[in-house]
């Protein structure tokens, strides 16, 4: 027996004890009937080879760890950035379950969102009692000022019209007829998380623009887009307007309600987008959207309004920030302010103090499409070469701008994107053509395990590393803290290589 | 603060009343029916249960598919499981849920991958089944050493059509009568995860017993042989459990499901006695067992030592003296640990209290491990349970134990706001909710990334964390000192 009170040992360390090892054994050779060793270690390493890769690529149905979410997970990330605004999912109650479950464990945060449930009835005559109902149960339980309401697939599949259904449930009384419930189709077939963010985010500003006269100010609306590391980003981008001393207005900001403080109170709401500010928004001279694939549909209704739309893709880096900096310049009408000059002065010293460690090093990427473009440069610009650029939600024409950054620096010389494809296609790359880092998601440490790239956490979800989602990774401020994180695997991963006591311990340098 | 038991019945009935108050009349009228305070003697815990939620009340619950591929069919480590549908169920279930199982992760064994067909458009428009064989076919070909397939039916299956047991024959009879499961565990079906179990179990009555080539995989069965049925592994639970059971003599002849494998479900009828650990998810297929090839089953609790001593001699009991007093044997064997845990932690959580939400077994199946700790568990309810769970429950819990089913976040926000208990148990979208309140909290369903908890291995984790809980120094700091 290995266990003992006085040292506790769990799950790591327990099951390594010789009685379970031997446990193992036999469970294995009386019961499982498992291949023999031998064919498993053939199939692995066949698994390694060009061939499989070939066979790998030639994949036409099947998904294989794939790095990307459905819609409507997107559309409560926009809801839960309005002010006092209830996410409101109908279709099938099990989905919610999930969504709430994936934020939780990514923004170690409570995510209030209800659904309205639907069940096998609710497949043959539809959902409208369920939206009457459930629209009625969710404002007397959690007394929102607003309630989003997006769809599963289910509701998608048989049918069920969002508008008419609201319309309906208001003459019930469920809520008040001139209560707001912006809605949106969020199909969880067609595109991907960052669709369902788009979708509903243009379904709120229809929802407070439709029919309005605008009257054009000096303000500007920042749209993030998508983002895992929303909770850091915000404050960031709050902070840089800021600094332009620009009048701008945040459009879908969860950054605090992501964010609340444990001193004794639950906050079911906090910040966000005030429907004020929302309508307020309308009148903007410019919207300016961080993440262009992320935003498709939204920018192009705001375009109808008659603002100018810039639409970036998730600039980082020096030239990134650059671009993002001087559109903020124009866009205002306000010259850059020096502290940021500094800023950006600083993350130039940084880079020229380490980039000899960075440069020339291979990395394999994957993740949302704009996360992707914003890396893309910044790594091109610090002399890395990201030998493969993965998305499983980007397509053809964003992989023609991936190719086109290739194309445009010496470093993007022997790099390849890879659109619409997943994490399994990425072992193989991994394999084929080994690269010295990864970068992506949590679900990446499978590759790290399998293929011995080490991982680099960016993106969404990250579930085994904490609270690097509070800090930002926009702006100069933001690169820099994505540079250190590059350099910090960089030197784990020569030390964890030079550590052999009296064999390569001689590289175990003390200075670096 | 120490209330009287009948004091304590009277405060829980005003505070059901006083949740009631916030909904629409008609909403708290049904609501009403599934909150209830206990009274001893009865014979179940007088509430509704497995019926649908209401919408837009924030339950807790989740749905079929969960039940299927999270909790019976995922953990079966060498088959592939399909997620047959649009790419969110499967993901958001990915890797999850902590069953955990040994081998070579995408070569012969495939837990930690999310395996999904990605419906698009023209899938729903046109039907999944053509995309269906082609994924059987990939899966062949890339790999080769799977033992299995099952396709775990999402929401739009069901509602578009498609005859995914036509796909299952036919591709079964292509690759010579490898095993092929269709599972109709859509969302929308049923009210929570306990359909999908439900469903799950059927699907192995039907496509696994009834396909099974009796030749195949053969052993010399002994009259001890025994399968756990109903442990999912979570952070190696079947683990700490099945030592046990070999150490009394008996031979674990399969796992259901953790850690488990097709071999293993094939050969369960060659068993002498199933040991059924969740009763809610797998009750169906241990009957059937019964029913079919006359194997008896017994309920059992391996939580804390009162308990695991009782079904360690309950099991027992099913067999000879061999077996009866190799139980003797592994219960004095472990006592000097458990004493010792005991001793270490009971003077740190005696008197505490507790609420409990969870799914369909640990809400009741836990009490005993804090029983052990000189803790009281004061309120208690099942996400998914059934009326014969609630039955089940009147053994363990106390006179005027405030029991709740399918509860909403109002409802257990406000029930732990007034009761202040010392410590809540139940899942990851409870948790930042209660810590934020102050109020020390624990992930029942996934052990809190701990584990394992079963067993005389896993009480000593229990205790530890339980106490690491309750006794963090960061609870006495969330109220700013200017404030208090
Ligand atoms: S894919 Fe459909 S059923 Fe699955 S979580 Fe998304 S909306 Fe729900
Ligand atoms: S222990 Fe609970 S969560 Fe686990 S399978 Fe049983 S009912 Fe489900």
């Amino acid at each position: 027996m290995s266990q003992n009170a006085d040292k506790v040992i769990d799950h790591e360390m327990l099951f390594r004890e010789p009685e379970y090892v031997e446990m193992f054994d036999n469970k294995k050779k009386n019961f499982e009937f498992a291949f023999p060793l031998e064919k498993m270690e053939e199939i692995r390493e066949w698994t390694k080879t060009r061939e499989y890769q070939d066979l790998n690529f030639a994949r036409e149905g099947l998904t294989v760890n794939p790095a990307k979410a459905c819609q409507p997970l997107g559309a409560v990330f926009a809801a839960v950035g309005f002010a006092k605004t209830l996410p409101f999912v109908h279709g099938s109650q099990g989905c919610v379950a999930y969504y709430r479950s994936h934020f939780s464990r990514h923004f170690k945060e409570p995510t209030s969102c209800v659904s309205s449930s639907m069940t096998e009835d609710a497949a043959v005559f539809g959902g409208l009692n369920n939206m009457v109902d459930g629209l009625a149960n969710a404002v007397n339980l959690y007394k929102p000022d607003m309630i989003a309401v997006s769809t599963t697939c289910m509701a998608e599949v048989i049918g069920d019209d969002l508008g008419a259904f609201i319309r309906t449930s208001k003459q019930k009384g469920s809520v008040a007829e001139d209560y707001d419930v912006p809605f949106a189709h969020t199909p969880a077939f067609v595109g991907s998380h960052i669709t369902g963010y788009d979708n509903a985010l243009k379904g709120v500003l229809t929802h407070f623009w439709e029919g309005r006269e605008r009257t054009p100010n000096e303000s500007i609306n920042f749209i993030g887009g998508f983002d895992g590391n929303v909770v850091g980003n915000m404050p960031e981008i709050r902070r840089i307007l800021s600094l332009f001393g620009a009048e701008y207005t945040v459009v879908c900001d969860p950054s605090e309600v992501w964010n609340t403080p444990t001193d004794g109170e639950f906050r079911m709401y906090d910040g966000g987008t005030t429907k004020d500010e929302v309508k307020q928004a309308l009148n903007a001279k410019a919207t300016l959207s961080f993440q262009a694939f992320s935003t498709e549909k939204t920018t192009k209704y705001i375009a109808t309004t008659g603002q100018e739309v810039v639409a970036l893709h998730h600039p980082m880096g020096v030239a990134g920030t650059d671009k993002l900096l001087m559109e903020i310049s124009r866009l205002t009408g306000k010259p850059i302010p020096a502290a940021l000059e500094k800023e950006r002065g600083r993350l130039m010293d940084a880079i020229a103090d380490s980039s000899s460690h960075i440069h020339g090093k291979k990395f394999a990427l994957y993740g949302d499409p704009d996360l992707m473009l914003g890396l893309t440069a910044f790594l091109l610009e610090l002399g890395a070469e990201p030998v493969h650029v993965l998305s499983t939600n980007g397509g053809e024409d964003w992989a023609a701008q991936v190719q086109a950054l290739f194309d445009a620096s010496p470093f993007g010389a022997g790099c390849h994107v890879y659109a619409k494809k997943d994490l399994w296609h990425m072992r193989s790359l991994l394999f084929t053509e080994p690269v010295d880092l990864l970068i992506g998601n949590t679900y990446g440490k499978y590759l790290e395990r399998d293929c011995g790239v080490p991982l680099i956490r960016m993106g969404f979800p990250i579930f085994d590393r904490h609270h690097h989602h509070r800090f930002p990774i926009w702006g100069y401020e933001g690169s820099l803290r994505v540079l250190v994180a590059i350099l910090d695997e960089i030197f784990e991963a020569l030390d964890a290589n030079t550590i052999d006591t009296a064999t390569t311990d001689y590289s175990y340098d003390i200075i670096r | 603060m120490s209330l009287t038991v009948e004091e304590t019945k009277v405060r829980n009935k005003e505070l059901i009343d006083e949740v009631l108050k916030a909904y629409p009349e008609k909403s708290a009228k049904r609501r009403a029916k599934h909150l209830n305070v206990h009274e001893e003697g009865k014979s179940d815990c007088d509430v509704k249960s497995n019926i649908k939620s209401l919408p837009g009340v924030m339950t807790i619950r989740g749905c079929a598919y969960a039940g299927s591929k999270g909790v019976v069919w995922g953990p079966i480590k060498d088959m592939i499981h399909i997620s047959h549908g649009p790419v969110g169920c499967g993901q958001y279930s990915w890797a999850s849920r902590r069953n955990y199982y040994i081998g070579t992760t995408g070569i012969d064994t495939f837990g930690t991958m999310q395996f999904t067909s990605d419906f698009q458009e023209k899938d729903i428009v046109f039907g999944g089944d053509k995309k269906l064989e082609k994924i059987m076919d990939e899966i062949q070909i890339l790999f080769p050493l799977n033992k299995g397939i099952t396709v775990q039916s999402e929401c739009p299956i069901g509602l578009i059509g498609d005859d995914i047991e036509a796909v299952s024959k036919k591709k079964s009879k292509e690759y010579g009568g490898k095993t092929i499961v269709p599972v109709r565990c859509e969302g929308f079906r049923g009210v929570s995860q306990s359909l999908g179990h439900h469903i799950a179990n059927d699907a192995i009555r039907d496509w696994v017993f009834e396909k099974t080539d009796p030749d195949k995989n053969k052993f010399e069965a002994t009259p001890y042989d025994v399968a756990i049925i109903g442990d999912y592994n979570i952070g190696g639970d079947a683990w700490s459990s099945r030592i046990l059971l070999e150490e009394m003599g008996l031979r674990v002849i399969a796992q259901w499901s953790g850690d488990g494998t097709i071999a293993e479900l094939e050969n369960t009828p060659k068993a002498k006695l199933n040991v059924l650990h969740c009763y809610r998810s797998m009750n169906y297929i241990s009957r059937y067992m019964e029913e079919k090839y006359g194997i008896p089953w017994v309920e059992y609790n391996f939580f804390g030592p009162s308990k695991i001593e009782a079904s360690l001699r309950e099991i027992a009991s099913h067999f000879d003296d061999r077996i009866k007093e190799g139980a003797e044997r592994v219960i004095a064997k472990y006592k000097a640990l458990t004493d010792a845990v005991v001793a270490k932690y009971r003077p740190r959580l005696e008197g505490k209290t507790v609420m409990l939400f969870v799914g369909g077994l640990r809400p009741r199946h836990v009490i005993g491990a804090y029983e052990d700790l000189g803790m009281n568990v004061v309120g208690t309810g099942y996400e998914f349970g059934h009326n014969d769970d609630y039955q089940r429950t009147t053994h363990y819990v106390k006179d005027g134990t405030l029991i709740y089913d399918d509860v909403t976040g109002h409802e257990f926000e406000k029930f732990v706001e007034k009761i202040q208990p010392d410590l809540v148990g139940s899942g990851i979208k409870e948790k930042y909710v209660f810590q934020k309140m102050g109020v020390p909290f624990r992930q029942m369903h996934s052990w809190d990334y701990s584990g394992p908890y079963h067993g005389y291995d896993g009480f000593a984790i229990f205790a530890r964390d339980m106490d690491m809980a309750i006794n963090s120094p960061v609870w006495a700091l969330t109220k700013a000192p200017w404030k208090k």
